[in-house]
């Protein structure tokens, strides 16, 4: 039998987290040209970030800010710029943390994994996976449109605890180890939520994903 | 591996435990190659692996809609400030 030696196997993240390196190796160094470069390549990161955590726009804003301001004001204690971005988030986490805080204390919430199985069809009692026709969704640019709606929702929708694995580890591309270091975890409890973080939303883009995929 | 699909077998459910284990690469060689066996003999568990990947890839392309209020330059000011009071302490005990 012919081996599909990781034929699965995601690629390695294609990010600009080099540049961000560079960026923070100049300001350390006294560069203060790197500045403006520096913030834009952050701030936008950060308001997605805060955004889907916070779920407020006003909130979102100001927690982004904030980080800012934090992050420049502890500059001098970056020991290492090649972790960068995972400093800046570390930072970020705290923020949200502190205002949530203030506001509403949502309950943590746990996600089953048995509940994340897909469901057992009818044919036959082979598993089947309960997706739309493509004849039946809407054409391309409306499905991405709509993509982007839903994949707000289905990410916004996790309990913090997912929530926040999924934004370090999938979205703002950072390593096991370094999100298990901003949450103060370990590397397993990382992998364990990850896992049922991208399940969960999984489950919720069934239809766009197979649109998408063929 | 050879299996019988009339119900979720031990190893599909064995596979949708360790889904991301195996496609972030951090499963032994011997659990990758186990994985890939019971892929061969496995066309609903691809079709799991295909969604399941393509998920992942959404995530990691996601914007959210909508930018950020742009920093004012006042703001940027107070910014560039705290950066260089940050960096002269930093630097003052060397001086």
């Amino acid at each position: 039998m012919e081996r599909k030696a990781c034929y699965f196997l995601l690629p390695m993240a294609s990010t600009d987290k080099e540049t961000e390196i560079e960026l923070a190796r100049d300001l350390l160094a006294g560069n203060m040209g790197a500045f403006d470069r520096f913030v834009e390549a952050f701030h936008s990161r950060l308001f997605q970030y805060t955004m889907l955590v916070c779920g407020q726009r006003e909130d979102a804003e100001e927690v982004a800010q904030d980080t800012l301001l934090k992050v420049f004001e502890n500059f001098g204690r970056l020991r290492e710029p090649e972790h960068v971005r995972a400093w800046v988030f570390r930072i970020a986490r705290n923020a949200c943390l502190m205002k949530r805080r203030k506001s509403t204390f949502a309950p943590t919430q746990e996600l089953s994994l048995d509940e994340l199985m897909p469901v057992a069809g009818d044919r036959g009692g082979e598993r089947k996976f309960e997706l739309p026709d493509r004849a039946e969704l809407p054409d391309t640019k409306l499905l991405r449109s709509e993509l982007k709606d839903v994949m707000t929702e289905a990410i916004h929708s996790l309990p913090d605890l997912y929530k926040t694995v999924l934004l370090l580890r999938d979205v703002e591309e950072l390593s096991t180890e370094e999100t298990a270091g901003i949450l103060d975890v370990s590397s397993d409890v990382v992998k364990t939520r990850l896992h049922r973080a991208r399940l969960a939303v999984r489950q919720k883009l069934d239809g766009y994903i197979r649109a998408g995929a063929n | 591996m050879s299996h019988q699909h009339g119900a979720q077998s031990e190893d599909c459910k064995e596979l949708f435990g360790r889904l991301s284990e195996y496609l972030d690469g951090e499963l032994s060689p011997e659990a990758c190659r186990e994985i890939e066996e019971h892929l061969c003999d496995c066309p609903p568990c691809i079709e799991f692996i295909n969604s399941f990947r393509r998920t992942i890839d959404l995530c990691r392309r996601f914007e959210p809609s909508g930018a950020p209020a742009p920093v004012s330059p006042e703001a940027k000011q107070q910014l560039l400030a705290v950066l260089r009071r940050a960096l002269d302490s930093r630097e003052s005990p060397h001086r």
